[in-house]
This record gives C-alpha cells, sequence and structure tokens, in this order.
C-alpha cells in the first residue's frame, strides 16, 4: 500500500511525460509532407533503424531507472533496475574483483566474492555493471534536460531577434556575443562553481553556455524566412506577429533545429564526463560514466591494472555518442538530402 | 587595416564590459562575502572580526555598484588582485609564471593540428567517392564519438608508459619543456583530429563540385594542382571560421591536459581555484579567455580579407 | 568534301541515379569539321552540353560515365588517352567556354592570373611572353583597358566582361576546337549579341573550329554553319543552318522553328509544343519524341526510329524518312491533337 503511494510522485511522472511528448511530436510531424518523406527515407535506411534501435534500448535502461518508489516507509527508495538486480543476487563486494572473478583482486588475501559480477566490481565493491547503466540514466537525463533548456531559449532569442530585427536584435546579439566571448569550458565552471555540484546543475550549466550556438543559427534562418513571400502574404492578411512566428517560422525551421539538437546531445553527454573529471560534475553516488572513468586514470598504475572500470563505462558512453552521430547525420540526410555532406 | 582594428578593440569593450558583469553576477550576487570568508579563512569558527577583516582585504565591505566599478576596472588593467584562498597571493605573479606552458602546448597543437587535418582531409577528397573515402569518413564518426578524457588516459597510458616516447608528466623551464609538452600536445592532436577532418573534406567537397572547379580543369591544369590551388585558397575560408571556434576548445584541452600531466600553465591553475574555490582566479580567467575569444574573433576576420578578395574590412 | 577534324561515333555518356541509370547522351554521332562552327540544339535535358563535356571528357563523376562510343581526332581515339594525356589536350587543342560566367570562374585568383595559367600548364608561353599574351588576348575579345582588368577578381567585372574573359582564356593556347556551352544563356540580351557576333568574328579570323551549344534556335542563324538538332539524348536531325531554318525535316526541328517569334508571323499565336522531354532514366521504347509528335503512327510507339537520309542528303532520326514504305501506310495511327 505505501509502495502505491510512493511511486505516484513528480519524478515518476517525468518519463512519461517525455514519452507522450516524443509520440505526439511523432504523430503531428507524420502529418507533414516534408517529415513524412523523412521518416521514409529513415525507414529504408538499415544503419539509421540499428542506431534508433541501440537508442530505444539506452532510453529502455534510463527508465528502468528513472522509475523508483518505496516498499515501506522504512526502506529505500529502490528504482526498477535495483529492484532487478537485488533479484539476481547481485551484492556489494568487499572492493575490485575482476568480470567473473570468484575471489576479490587486490587483496594481499582474497576473499570469496557473495555473488557473481559479469563486468566486475569496483574499489567500493560495487557492481560495475549497474553502475554503467545507472550512469546510461544520468547520461540521457543530462542529455535530455540540457536540450530542454537549450531549444526554447535558442527559438525564443533567436526567432525574435531575427524576426524583429533592429533594437531587440541588437539587444540579443550582444547578449550572445557577450556568452560567446567566454570560453564555455570556463562559464561552466563558474556557474557549477556558485550552483554546485548535482545533475541539473550541470544541465544548466550546459544550457546556459550552449543555447548561443543554436540561437545564431535560427537567428540566420529567421531572416531568410522574414523576406520570403509567404511571411509576406501573412502580413499582408494581417496576421499577428506573434501568429506568424509560431506558426508560419517556426515549422520551417523545425528540421534544422531536431537535427542540430541531435548531435548536440552527444556534446552534452560528453560534456558530463570532462565536468565529472574536474570534480564539479556529477556528485559521487550518483552512477556517472565521468567518475567511473575519472576513478580509472589512478587504476591503470595499479598492479594488476583495473581495466574493467575504464573500460565498461567508455565503451557504454561511446556507443551512446556513436549512435546518435550515427542517426543525426542519417536524419540530416533524410529531412535534407541538399544538406548531405557528400 | 588600422583603423579597422581600433574599431574591433573599441567594440570589444561594451563585450568585456558584459563579461565582467556576468562573472560579477554569478559570484557577487548569489553568494554573500560572509560564506566566502568562512570557505576560505584558514581558521575552522572564524570570529566575526576574521571574516570584517578578510571582507575589508578583499574589498567585499563596498556597495556592490562600487565593488563592480572596482573590479572591472582592476581587471582593464590587467591588476587582478589577491586570490581569495588561503595565503592570498597576487594573481598577476601566478600567471606570469603560468602563461608560456599554457602557450607552448595550445600553440604547438594548433599549428600541429592545422597542417595534420588539412592534408588529411586534402588526401581523403582527393579519393573522393572510393573506400578509402568511406573507410576515413567512418572512422572519423568512430573517433568522434570517444570522449576527450579517454584519449588524455589512453594517450598517457600508451605513449606514456608503455611506448615510454616521453615524460609522462611534470614540466621543465627553457628549452627543455618541449619533451615535457610533446605527449600533451600528441593527445590534443589526436583528440581533434577525427571532427576537424570530417569538417575540412566537407568544405573541400563543396569546392571541388563549383564550376570554376571545371575552368581549370577544362584549361588542362592537373588534378594535384586543382585541389591545392584553386580548392584549397576557397576552402580556406570556412577552415578559418571553424580555427577560430577551435579557441575556446584549446582552454578545455589545456585545462585537461595541464592538470593531467602536470604542467604548471594556466590550466592548472584554473583547476587548483576550482579545488579551492578562489573565485577571484576564475574570475580572473574568465576575462582572459575572454580577450582571447575576440583577439581570435579579430583575426579571423582579418584572415579573411587576405584569402578572400571579396572581403573587406568595415 | 570537307574534312572532319573531329569525329563522334555512337557516343553514349551515361549516369548511375537512384532512380536508375540516365542515359544522358545515347547514341551521338557527329562530324566537325576543320574552320566551321557546329551548332547542337535541343531543350534541357536534351544530353546536349553533357555530349560538349564527354568531348573533354569533364563529365560530373563518379556518377557520370561514358559508356561506350569513340571520339576521333587527330588519327586518334580520345577515349583511349589516359587522363594525363587527356589532360595535355584540354585547354590546348580543345578548350572550352561555359554557360555561367558568374561562377566559372574563380573567385579568389586575379583576372590576369587564371588566364596566365592557362597558359603556363601547358607551357606553349611563359612568363613576360604570357603576360604580354594575356594583355593582347583581351583586347582581341573587346575589352578596352586590359592592363587594369588583369589585376581584378571575378567579382568586380560584369557578367559579359566576365565572359570575355573566359573567351580569351579559352583561346590563349590557340585552340584547334572550342566548345561553347551556352555561352550567353545567362546574359543580359543586348550582351548576348555582342557576345555571339565576337565568337563568330573571332572563329572567321582565327580559322577556328568551334561547337556551339544552345537551347535558342533564334541565335543558330548567325553563328552557325550547320546546327545538329537534339532530343531524347540523340540527334535528330543534322543540315546546314539555312536548309535547316528554312525546310525542317524532323517533326521536332518543324515544331522548334513553329515556335519562334519572327517578323513574319507578328500578330499570329506562336506555336507551343505540348508535353515535356521524358526523363532521361526511362526512354520511351519506341521514337523519343513520340508523345508529343503531331505526325506519329502507331509505328513510332514500337520501334525507334534509324536515322535515315532525307531528300537532300540530310539524315534524320524519323519513320517518315524511312525508304521501307510498308509500314507506315498499313497502320497509321490518330493525329494527336
Amino acid at each position: 500500500m505505501y509502495a502505491l503511494k510512493s511511486i505516484l510522485c513528480f519524478s515518476n511522472l517525468l518519463p512519461f511525460v517525455v514519452i507522450a511528448l516524443l509520440g505526439f511530436i511523432y504523430v503531428r510531424s507524420k502529418k507533414q509532407p516534408l517529415w513524412a518523406e523523412a521518416y521514409r527515407r529513415l525507414s529504408k535506411n538499415r544503419l539509421a533503424k540499428l542506431t534508433l534501435a541501440v537508442l530505444a534500448i539506452y532510453a529502455l535502461i534510463a527508465f528502468t531507472e528513472s522509475i523508483s518508489w518505496q516498499n515501506s516507509r522504512i526502506t529505500p527508495q529502490q528504482s526498477i533496475m535495483d529492484r532487478v538486480f537485488t533479484l539476481a543476487h547481485v551484492q556489494r563486494e568487499r572492493t575490485y574483483s575482476q568480470p567473473f572473478a570468484h575471489y576479490t583482486t587486490g587483496e594481499p588475501h582474497p576473499h570469496k566474492l557473495k555473488g557473481w559480477h559479469i563486468l566486475g566490481t569496483d574499489g567500493a565493491g560495487f557492481d560495475v555493471l549497474l553502475e554503467t547503466l545507472r550512469g546510461c540514466h544520468t547520461a540521457m537525463l543530462i542529455g535530455g534536460l540540457t536540450t530542454a533548456i537549450v531549444t526554447p531559449l535558442a527559438l525564443l532569442f533567436g526567432i525574435s531577434a531575427g524576426y524583429y530585427g533592429k533594437g531587440v536584435d541588437d539587444v540579443i546579439q550582444y547578449i550572445f556575443t557577450v556568452v560567446a566571448s567566454v570560453p564555455s569550458i570556463l562559464l561552466q565552471i563558474s556557474l557549477l562553481l556558485v550552483l554546485g555540484q548535482g545533475v541539473v546543475n550541470i544541465c544548466l550549466a550546459l544550457g546556459l553556455t550552449g543555447w548561443v550556438g543554436l540561437c545564431r543559427l535560427v537567428r540566420g534562418e529567421t531572416l531568410k524566412h522574414r523576406d520570403r513571400e509567404y511571411v509576406r502574404a501573412a502580413k499582408a492578411l494581417g496576421v499577428s506577429n506573434m501568429r506568424i512566428m509560431t506558426r508560419h517560422i517556426l515549422p520551417n525551421l523545425l528540421p534544422i533545429v531536431i537535427i542540430s539538437s541531435t548531435l548536440a546531445f552527444s556534446g552534452y553527454v560528453l560534456s558530463e564526463t570532462i565536468l565529472s573529471y574536474l570534480g564539479i560534475g556529477v556528485p559521487a553516488g550518483v552512477g556517472s560514466w565521468g567518475n567511473m572513468i575519472d576513478a580509472a586514470r589512478l587504476e591503470l598504475s595499479r598492479s594488476p591494472i583495473i581495466w574493467w572500470n575504464l573500460t565498461s563505462a567508455s565503451a557504454a558512453l561511446f556507443i551512446l555518442v556513436l549512435a546518435l552521430n550515427i542517426f543525426g547525420d542519417a536524419l540530416r540526410d533524410a529531412i535534407d538530402p541538399r544538406l548531405r555532406s557528400n | 587595416m588600422i583603423g579597422y582594428i581600433i574599431r574591433r578593440v573599441l567594440y570589444a569593450i561594451p563585450i568585456l564590459i558584459g563579461v565582467c558583469f556576468i562573472t560579477f553576477f554569478l559570484f557577487y550576487m548569489t553568494i554573500s562575502p560572509q560564506d566566502l570568508a568562512r570557505r576560505n579563512l584558514s581558521a575552522k569558527n572564524p570570529t566575526q572580526q576574521q571574516i570584517k577583516a578578510w571582507e575589508i582585504q578583499h574589498g567585499y565591505n563596498k556597495p556592490k555598484w562600487q565593488q563592480f566599478v572596482d573590479t572591472t576596472k582592476g581587471l582593464f588593467l590587467f591588476d587582478f588582485g589577491r586570490s581569495d584562498s588561503v595565503g592570498g597571493g597576487k594573481i598577476i605573479t601566478r600567471l606570469k609564471q603560468s602563461w608560456l606552458p599554457s602557450f607552448e602546448i595550445a600553440s604547438l597543437s594548433f599549428i600541429a593540428s592545422l597542417i595534420i587535418n588539412l592534408t588529411a582531409a586534402l588526401i581523403i577528397a582527393y579519393f573522393r567517392g572510393t573506400y578509402l573515402d568511406t573507410f576515413a569518413t567512418s572512422l572519423c564518426v568512430v573517433m568522434m564519438s570517444i570522449t576527450y578524457l579517454l584519449y588524455i588516459i589512453a594517450g598517457q597510458f600508451v605513449l606514456g608508459r608503455l611506448m615510454r616516447i616521453s615524460p609522462i608528466a611534470g614540466y621543465l623551464p627553457g628549452w627543455e619543456s618541449l619533451r615535457f609538452v610533446l605527449l600533451p600536445v600528441i593527445v590534443a592532436v589526436i583528440s581533434g583530429f577525427a571532427s576537424d577532418t570530417r569538417l575540412y573534406r566537407t568544405f573541400i567537397l563543396d569546392e571541388i563540385n563549383q564550376d570554376y572547379v571545371r575552368t581549370a580543369r577544362a584549361k588542362g591544369v592537373s588534378e594535384s594542382l586543382v585541389l591545392f590551388r584553386h580548392v584549397l585558397k576557397n576552402a580556406a575560408v570556412p577552415v578559418i571560421t571553424n580555427t577560430v571556434s577551435a579557441i575556446p576548445a584549446l582552454f578545455l584541452g589545456s585545462i585537461l591536459l595541464e592538470n593531467f600531466f602536470n604542467i604548471p600553465g594556466l590550466g592548472n591553475y584554473l583547476v587548483d581555484a576550482i579545488n579551492n574555490q578562489d573565485f577571484a582566479v576564475v574570475r580572473a580567467n574568465v576575462f582572459i579567455g575572454a580577450i582571447i575569444t575576440i583577439v581570435g574573433y579579430m583575426m579571423t576576420d582579418i584572415g579573411y580579407a587576405l584569402v578572400d578578395p571579396r572581403v573587406r574590412l568595415e | 568534301m570537307p574534312t572532319p577534324l573531329l569525329e563522334v561515333q555512337e557516343l553514349r555518356t551515361w549516369f548511375s541515379t537512384s532512380s536508375g541509370i540516365a542515359k544522358a547522351v545515347d547514341g551521338v554521332s557527329f562530324n566537325l569539321n576543320a574552320g566551321e562552327t557546329l551548332a547542337i540544339v535541343g531543350e534541357s535535358g536534351s544530353g546536349k552540353s553533357i555530349t560538349a563535356l564527354s568531348l573533354m571528357q569533364l563529365v560530373p563523376e563518379p556518377a557520370g560515365y561514358i559508356e561506350s562510343g569513340r571520339i576521333l581526332y587527330g588519327g586518334k581515339d580520345l577515349l583511349d588517352l589516359t587522363w594525363e594525356q587527356m589532360r595535355s589536350l584540354r585547354g590546348k587543342d580543345l578548350a572550352m567556354i561555359f554557360q555561367e560566367p558568374m561562377t566559372s570562374l574563380n573567385p579568389v585568383m586575379t583576372v590576369g592570373w587564371q588566364i596566365r595559367e592557362a597558359m603556363e600548364v601547358h607551357g606553349k608561353y611563359r612568363g613576360d611572353e604570357a603576360r604580354q599574351r594575356t594583355l593582347s588576348l583581351l583586347d582581341k575579345v573587346g575589352i578596352r583597358d586590359p592592363k587594369q582588368i588583369v589585376k581584378q577578381y571575378p567579382y568586380e567585372l560584369s557578367g559579359g566582361m566576365r565572359q570575355r574573359v573566359m573567351i580569351a582564356m579559352a583561346l590563349s593556347n590557340d585552340p584547334k576546337i572550342l566548345l561553347a556551352d551556352e555561352p550567353t544563356t545567362a546574359l543580359d540580351v543586348t550582351v548576348q549579341a555582342q557576345i555571339l557576333d565576337l565568337l563568330a568574328n573571332l572563329q572567321k579570323q582565327l580559322g577556328m573550329t568551334m561547337l556551339l551549344i544552345t537551347h535558342d534556335l533564334g541565335i543558330v542563324s548567325r553563328v552557325a554553319h550547320r546546327v545538329a538538332v537534339m532530343y531524347g539524348g540523340q540527334i535528330v536531325e543534322q543540315a546546314e543552318t539555312k536548309q535547316l531554318l528554312s525546310n525542317p525535316q524532323h517533326p521536332y526541328t518543324q515544331g522548334l522553328i513553329a515556335s519562334l517569334p519572327t517578323r513574319a508571323r507578328r500578330g499570329e499565336d506562336l506555336y507551343t509544343m505540348e508535353g515535356v522531354v521524358p526523363a532521361p532514366t526511362a526512354w520511351p521504347v519506341g521514337c523519343r519524341f513520340a508523345a508529343r509528335c503531331p505526325r506519329k503512327w502507331e509505328l513510332c510507339e514500337r520501334v525507334i526510329p534509324d536515322v535515315y537520309t532525307a531528300e537532300d542528303g540530310r539524315p534524320v532520326r524519323c519513320h517518315l524518312y524511312s525508304p521501307t514504305e510498308l509500314d507506315k501506310t498499313k497502320s497509321p495511327a490518330e493525329v494527336a491533337s
């Protein structure tokens, strides 16, 4: 009974909101000929379908980690993933152990392991597979949330700068020149120092520095569309500025925004590892590939070399980013064959 | 030309004031000076007097606008004041010591990258449409998907520990320093190779399909001259744009590389400051980073004008 | 009997596209006689530009390729030459000017440098000689202030000026054959006439052989001695310019001429040809013009016509001129309205 009550909270609702939103966008966009054509081309591209499947698996893993509840008031909050691992009798060990090993590594007198770990355990005895899968949730959360911050910001500023021009444009251009003048890593460091560590804060830092590039792109595109006949015609018919921007210009910008967001998503995931390395990223205790890779640089000099921690995290990260890059390229080719990079 | 530079410098002033405002807003408006003092004073439970003294020493007792004017003026005069952390040495002294190693790494890897990536892109473009092209572009996508962190770790492990090409970490001044920056430079070049080469290839292929290339071929110009003479000069414009966007990336590179290879440069100074929550140092670094970026933009425009006769500096 | 300088036999240039093989040039044969101007006329998509590019072997790669045929020049088949051998002919024996003077010159190099480069790659003129020759060439193509122009960049010149520069560049190595691919299409009407007259004069003066590619039948009488009409990747009719214009034999040529505005037919409605050129990926089985032909027979849609000889000896690719009367009389199709 308590479990049922604890499952009904906002953080558990969020994944469903995201899924509903994506589904809504898909269904709506399919009605437009441009997108229908793009989906048709995508469905013919085998590599794109494969990468989409990979991304779906990552999303599914992230999903199992993001739904969590308590069994009773005294037991800890456990996600679906935790529960699956508990069912599989994966427990915390004393310290490092190699994949599939029966004894711990790096101790003068190796202890027998309590369970069986496909990818071994780390220094604190945690199962590396579980940590890697947790990192997947963190990565998807950072990528998704940052995109959710960047896109509206960039669209708002980019479209209004391009559409209104003059004073509005000057002010917005000034703001983004200032932000672009600071190397983004420095601004991210500053923001995180002030805000403190945390997944949401990382997204804020990445988002507040990342909107500039997309904003410049959107502004440029809006400038092109502003002088097209269909916008002039709409103006002549007395359509309000707000409606022209949201109903006429915005749909034309969507392809380019979606393509660059897909490619930027992988950039955000990669940034997390760097911020974690600098010690201002994801706090300890939240599974993160950055923290795992960061820990590994000390482990490589140990004897025997602790390689499984580093390998698992970087492989998981690599596959996600590779899939995103390939899918982004395929999407670009599908949406606009003229943009094709030969 | 000189008029243009003067105008650009004047235009940089409001931008830099904006940068100062952002950092001021971040560091002074969101955190109270008492908190700052507590974080940075060595005593575990500082007395009210100690906090007051620290605030006065670092100028945090004045009104906010006065503080903004003071710090901004200081930054513009390259008078960065004292560090917020324990000891509180002069920031400028540390900057003077640490700019050279950073400059060495950044400039060497910048130049090496540009030459290597452009050559690779030209070679790939020469073999466009063949299996070599497909292989190279796929390799680029794969290499782009690897985190920078892994390049550093693997670079140090393979080049330093296994192959013993150069010292694993550390730094000595003078010519000796080249031995120590070699490893970071190699890592920087390799890690940036994929994305730049892929991009340059696109730029070059965009040019290869232009009409003037057909004209050059119709004149009987050989394929290699077409590529290295006609195409390269035209592709230089987008390449220049891209190299400037690499300047902030150089910062990121130097921060990670210096810290990892234990080289006493600006990046290492910054990481120390992050660990000590030393805002004054971070502020100074942000300001210097902004100046370098703005100078980079300026050099791009000058580069355009040198390469493309259609561009006038106005 | 004039001596052919260049003989093109059964040339086929194809493109592999996502929707199949596009047979842009599909069995083109013609002779280019020394000292004459031959115009190839056709609609866009008829394959006339690709024919010219095939002669230079500059078909856009990797999609386009020369499938088969022979291009005989100086006793050799140009298609047997290596890339390097062909390169040494380009710009020297065969020179070409293009449709878009706006984009055909390298934007970041001076006009003078680009003309000199054309000479220096072949080593015929070097250094000061090349410099001097650049000035005299520019003078020859009617540019008033050559010394000033050589220092300028293409963007500083008007379209007509650029096309003159292109012509000067093409003439720089005294080519035997000049290929002009729609040299006036992108220009203003007044400039068009100037450039055409310039080309005609230069051709006469230098005794050059010229192949003019154009879609505009109206301009050929000004320049060309002979005309070849192209349709659907094939030449459908070849004749002396005067005879072709006054007495067209192929229904397509007849249609083209009927749709030209002339002084004599002032006030009348112009003839319009229905339909468009079929897609080169799917040429019809029979005659390629059949779908638009006002005089087609049932046979036309089934069998592709050979090249037959019309009354005055000109080659025409049409069943109307077939020596076998049999099929025609048997089953004439309804005349298309």
